[in-house]
């Protein structure tokens, strides 16, 4: 019973549970038929937002004022670099790959230089480095769609018991980046500044270095996400970042990670890609369109916030 | 004139100068776009985006941001299309609507000290989802009389100079000299300082969110009047825009240092800085990034300044 | 105790006063700061209002502004009981305006802009020039060649220009009368003429019939400028007479507590190797601030003279030809900005500055942070059941001592002390005091800046602040509360 309990207060178990519920409201519509088809197809797309959303999540944790506005940009700059220069070549995999962090790597720092250069708040810094990182791959993209190497294409959409390849790994890294957010110095750092950063710098902690490593490492992991869903979708597009930007902030918020900073779940990210996916497939399934779609996940968005924002204030 | 006043007069000529600069070097580089029929056509999407960045401006007056402004501005646009050209009475309900609903909006920021970041994100959703359910696919027609006064030709001076000036005008005399203005500054100035004055911030609050919907909902509607018709994601695009010309305009973050006639000022550099390079015969595709680059140039120049004014 | 008493005559009080008190109690948790102040300020007359630290001079002037309630006791004004609903308008409505120590203006806005903000009243068309005129005359009116243009930008002003922009703005007349001026600390940032306006300006008022409640620690100020002179000790009224009764010393007297019971002998001055901190402490301070191995050493004075930022300076690691050597940990006095982290366990809260010494390999071991917790909830008294209970299901006696333990069970080897104990209870204290001696014996060096008499008379060596400056270095022996307050008091005013 206890148990039980303990799980109901966890701030995950909501997206999870709202995610089961609209796949059984699918399910139920559809008489079964296709359920675990929607399923496995929902784990591969809720894969790219977790991907993205791991970082925006460390960056959103560090506190009020801070969120990644350039994932998009980045992910587009990413994803074309790399399919250009891998120009479809199998042997070109993992370079390529590391051509992607590279590029994440160049964004983190040029957006941290921004913060702290120009002293204005991440969000405009972000914003600004957005529009010039979007430019540089439009650029260099030059309206081509270059083919990914097919292996990367195969890994892509590769499946193991209808679960996909990526999403086992995705998995995985998440379950990393779960014990480096509670269990590593860099991760307490992270939600203590969040929480209050002026006692964090009193208490000796190195908030300086560990703003940055959040940045750069946000940035690297939408790099990632450009580099696999180019791979995924068959070649880096100029919009394929930019549902990404919302998405990003909505499943970290409806994750349970709390908007105020000094609080974050890496569980709860699953269940809300999911949760938003299937939101998605079961409208569809019932026959509504987009816009209903968009008006649902605007207020649940507004709701998650609501509640989660009023027990904040309350606990204080 | 004391050092930090000169530091606050050359901040605030900042987005003057930089204007003009671009301005000289669009003149120099095409000298035909310094003719009447040049201005109008250089300036012409000037006027939707000023509007939208004077509405961004009015809520980073009481320190919040607007994440949404993109997506309503494209919802009235649909609005307008659709409703307001068929049925008047029923698009100016609709549109009145949205403005109460930003009132709402900035009552419940307020009243639960939510960040306004993630209540306007989610917002942005629902906006989008009803310009969809509005009009599934681009199409509608503007209203003639928005027609017509978009495209109106006055004799000696292009039509976007005039709106400008004027929606420059009336939003400084709002803000800047009258007497409420002064309270609402004062409320992202000190807010506490005003509270003991005895002013009501929900109030502060919620008159700044539904100016913001009144002035965005304009913006969609002379939207529409150039493009003649809308669609869903006509203007999602102006939320970042309208950030960076209120930014460019000297309008700060935090502290109620805004500027109307700045902020209009912003917006015509970032829609002149996507002419420039195509006079430059540059590649198009940097039309972003020199909205960027431009931003980012003028708050290091910003922080210049900052700093020097620090250092006495 | 002589001091004690309260003059029994009270004001010639033929006429209703024009605010008093009768009474009044106010309490946070479970701190007392008033109780039970009777005090009544009469027309024409000026009040000043003195005490040391934590004497309750600020929520007193609060509720007398109606920004905070009291508990229990009435508010009167002009002899009418206003006390229901009593609130930030009545007050103004009923001419009490307050010139707040931490400035109320506006920085984004113009002089008379702000001047608009306080009087609702300024409007029509002509508002701003209005609204400049009054404030100019105001301004022309109480400080002579003030050079203040209404239209610049109150955030180009300087500090001093501030506050005489506040001033002016409390004494201007629009539709609300003003009666009863109460000044915290109105010339703190002031040179010596703009203040010496100010005082003849307020001279002025008091005889054209209006009121004054002048607080200062500027002890000759206070006794030029008041009529009447109110000393206040520990949330209560302890002295109250006309001006001409008292002298600085009669006043340092009264403010002072009963004599602490003499601290046990001096111990063998630890100062003789190199000390471990050697700052410049404050802009033109003549004397270094210094500490040495095992010594505890108290910052005195009144509060936010320079305390907390000298102690920063020591945690930032001093500037150019400062020394500071060791690792140095922080303790906070304001816990909900400086030091807690409220989503916390106190576990967690506890080992945040001991994570390097909590890691097991690359993570860090929660049965370790367990270990640590457990270790010092036993040592120094954390009331709790389960160290992973949230920080905030304890009492602020109980957090502040989680704060302490974070420092403590830290590698550090110099402690700054922000005047972590108050509102802490009395048995709290002690246990933490033994915990600290027992610390500085086995080679810890404490820098200690307390509100609290008793607490400096527990350190080796203490420093007065006043103005950001140290103005006194008094070794143990000699360490009085005389010494302290006279230092603290600028007399030379």
């Amino acid at each position: 019973m206890s148990a039980i309990a303990k799980l109901a207060r966890q701030p995950w178990i909501f997206a999870f549970v709202a995610a089961v519920a609209v796949w059984l409201a699918t399910a139920a519509f559809t008489h079964g038929q296709g359920a675990g088809g929607v399923l496995s197809v929902a784990f591969t797309f809720a894969t790219f937002f977790v991907i993205v959303a791991i970082g925006q999540m460390f960056v959103v944790t560090l506190g009020p004022g801070n969120v990644d506005l350039s994932i998009p940009a980045t992910m587009t700059l990413a994803g074309t670099v790399s399919m250009k220069i891998m120009d479809g070549a199998n042997w070109m995999i993992l370079p390529g790959y590391l051509i992607a962090v590279a590029v994440g790597l160049v964004v983190g720092l040029f957006n941290v230089a921004l913060i702290r250069l120009l002293r204005i708040p991440p969000i405009i810094a972000t914003l600004s480095s957005s529009f010039v990182i979007q430019s540089a791959a439009i650029w260099y993209n030059r309206g081509l769609r270059v083919k990914p190497p097919t292996l990367l294409a195969d890994f892509t959409t590769a499946k193991i018991f209808g679960l996909p390849v990526l999403a086992i790994i995705v998995i995985l890294i998440a379950a990393v980046m779960h014990v480096v957010l509670t269990r590593t110095v860099y991760g307490r750092t992270v939600i203590a500044i969040g929480q209050n950063a002026r006692a964090a710098r009193l208490a000796g902690l190195d908030v300086g270095r560990v703003r940055l490593a959040t940045y750069v490492m946000c940035a690297v992991f939408a790099a990632s996400c450009g580099y696999v869903l180019a791979g995924f979708s068959g070649g880096a597009a100029l919009n394929m970042g930019q549902e990404y930007l919302l998405s990003s902030i909505a499943v970290v918020v409806i994750g349970g990670t709390s908007v105020a900073g000094g609080f974050a779940n890496v569980p709860g990210l699953w269940g809300a890609a999911l949760f938003l996916f299937l939101l998605v497939t079961m409208l569809n399934t019932f026959g509504l369109g987009a816009g209903v779609r968009l008006v649902l996940t605007g207020l649940i968005i507004i709701t998650v916030i609501v509640i989660a924002g009023g027990s904040r204030a309350n606990a204080r | 004139m004391t050092g930090p006043a000169f530091a606050r007069l050359l901040r605030g000529a900042l987005p003057a100068l930089s204007l003009a600069l671009l301005l000289g070097a669009i003149f120099y580089l095409q000298p035909r776009t310094m003719s009447y029929f040049g201005l109008n056509l250089l300036l012409n999407l000037a006027v939707p985006i000023a509007l939208a960045t004077v509405a961004q401006m009015l809520i980073l007056t009481v320190n919040d941001l607007d994440l949404s402004i993109g997506s309503y501005v494209s919802l009235t646009a649909c609005i307008a299309a659709t409703w307001l050209r068929d049925t008047p009475l029923l698009g100016l309900l609709a549109l009145g609507g949205g403005v109460l609903a930003y009132g709402a909006l900035g009552a419940l920021i307020h009243l639960r000290n939510l960040p306004s970041i993630v209540v306007t994100l989610g917002m942005s959703f629902v906006w989008l989802g009803l310009a969809i359910l509005v009009l599934p696919t681009p199409g509608g027609k503007a209203p003639d009389i928005v027609r017509a006064l978009m495209t109106w030709k006055p004799p000696y001076v292009p039509f976007p100079i005039i709106a400008c000036v004027v929606i420059a005008a009336l939003a400084h005399v709002a803000l800047m000299r009258s007497p409420y203005g002064a309270v609402l500054r004062g409320a992202g100035g000190n807010p506490r300082a005003v509270a003991r004055a005895g002013w009501s911030l929900l109030r502060v609050k919620v008159t700044m969110y539904m100016a913001a919907g009144f002035v965005g909902a304009l913006a969609g509607i002379a939207l529409v009047g150039l493009t003649t018709s809308a669609d869903a994601n006509i203007a999602l695009r102006y939320t970042l825009l309208s950030i960076a010309g209120a930014i460019l305009g000297g309008s700060e973050f935090v502290g109620g240092r805004v500027s109307p006639i700045g902020a209009v000022i912003g917006a015509i550099t970032l829609t002149l800085a996507a002419s420039f390079l195509s006079f430059l015969r540059l590649n198009p595709d940097f039309q972003i990034g020199a909205q960027g680059a431009i931003l980012i140039l003028v708050l290091a120049l910003r922080a210049l300044i900052g700093r020097a004014e620090k250092d006495r | 105790m002589s001091l004690q008493e309260v003059d029994s005559g009270p004001a010639p009080a033929l006429a209703p006063a024009a605010v008093s008190l009768a009474g009044v109690e106010k309490r946070f948790g479970a701190v007392t700061a008033l109780a039970g102040v009777s005090l009544a300020v009469p027309k024409g007359a000026c009040v000043g209002l003195v005490g040391h630290n934590g004497a309750g001079k600020s929520t007193l002037m609060n509720v007398l502004a109606g920004t905070l309630a009291p508990d229990t006791g009435s508010v009167a004004i002009t002899g009418r009981d206003v006390t229901a609903g009593y609130a930030i308008a009545t007050a103004r409505e009923n001419g009490v305006r307050c010139i707040f120590q931490e400035g109320s203006l506006c920085p984004n806005l113009t002089v008379a802009e702000n001047a608009r903000i306080e009087h609702p009243s300024l409007t029509g068309f002509s508002w701003r020039t209005d609204a400049g005129r009054l404030i100019r005359q105001k301004l022309d009116e109480i400080f002579p060649g003030h050079g203040i243009r209404p239209g610049a930008m109150v955030a180009d002003l300087s500090i001093a220009r501030r506050q005489m922009v506040e001033i002016a703005r409390a004494f201007t007349v629009t539709a609300s009368p003003v009666d009863v001026v109460i000044l915290d600390e109105p010339t703190s940032s002031l040179d010596q003429t703009i203040a010496e306006q100010l005082l003849a300006h307020i001279r002025r008022f008091v005889e054209a019939g209006g009121s004054a409640i002048f607080i200062s620690h500027l002890l000759g100020e206070v006794l030029e400028i008041s009529d009447r002179v109110v000393v206040m000790r520990d949330g209560k009224v302890v002295a109250e007479r006309p001006a001409r009764d008292f002298d600085r010393d009669g006043l340092v007297a009264a403010m002072g507590s009963v004599a602490a019971a003499a601290s046990a002998a001096p111990a063998a001055s630890r100062r003789t190797a190199a000390p471990r901190v050697d700052i410049d402490a404050g802009r033109g301070s003549t004397v270094r601030l210094t500490a040495h191995t095992g010594e505890i050493v108290g910052l005195a004075g009144l509060a936010g003279h320079g305390q907390t930022d000298a102690l920063l300076t020591v945690f930032d690691g001093g500037g150019a030809g400062d020394r500071v050597e060791g690792a140095v940990a922080f303790i906070a006095g304001d816990r909900q900005t400086d030091g807690a982290f409220p989503l916390w366990s106190i576990a967690e809260n506890l080992g945040i500055s001991s994570l390097g010494a909590l890691r097991r390999g690359r993570l860090i071991s929660t049965a370790a942070e367990d270990a640590l917790a457990a270790r010092w909830r036993e040592r120094i008294g954390i009331r709790t059941p389960d160290v992973w209970n949230p920080l905030l299901s304890l009492s602020g006696g109980n957090q502040q001592k989680v704060l302490f333990a974070r420092a403590l069970a830290s590698d550090a080897d110099i402690i700054l002390m922000d005047d972590p104990m108050r509102g802490v209870d009395v048995g709290t204290k002690q246990e933490v005091y033994k915990i600290l001696r027992e610390e500085a014996d086995k080679g810890r060096t404490f820098l200690w800046y307390t509100t609290e008499m008793d607490e400096l008379l527990i350190c080796d060596h203490v420093y007065v602040f006043r103005d950001r400056m140290i103005v006194a270095d008094l070794a143990r022996a000699d360490l009085t509360e005389e010494a302290v307050i006279q230092a603290s008091f600028r007399h030379d005013a």
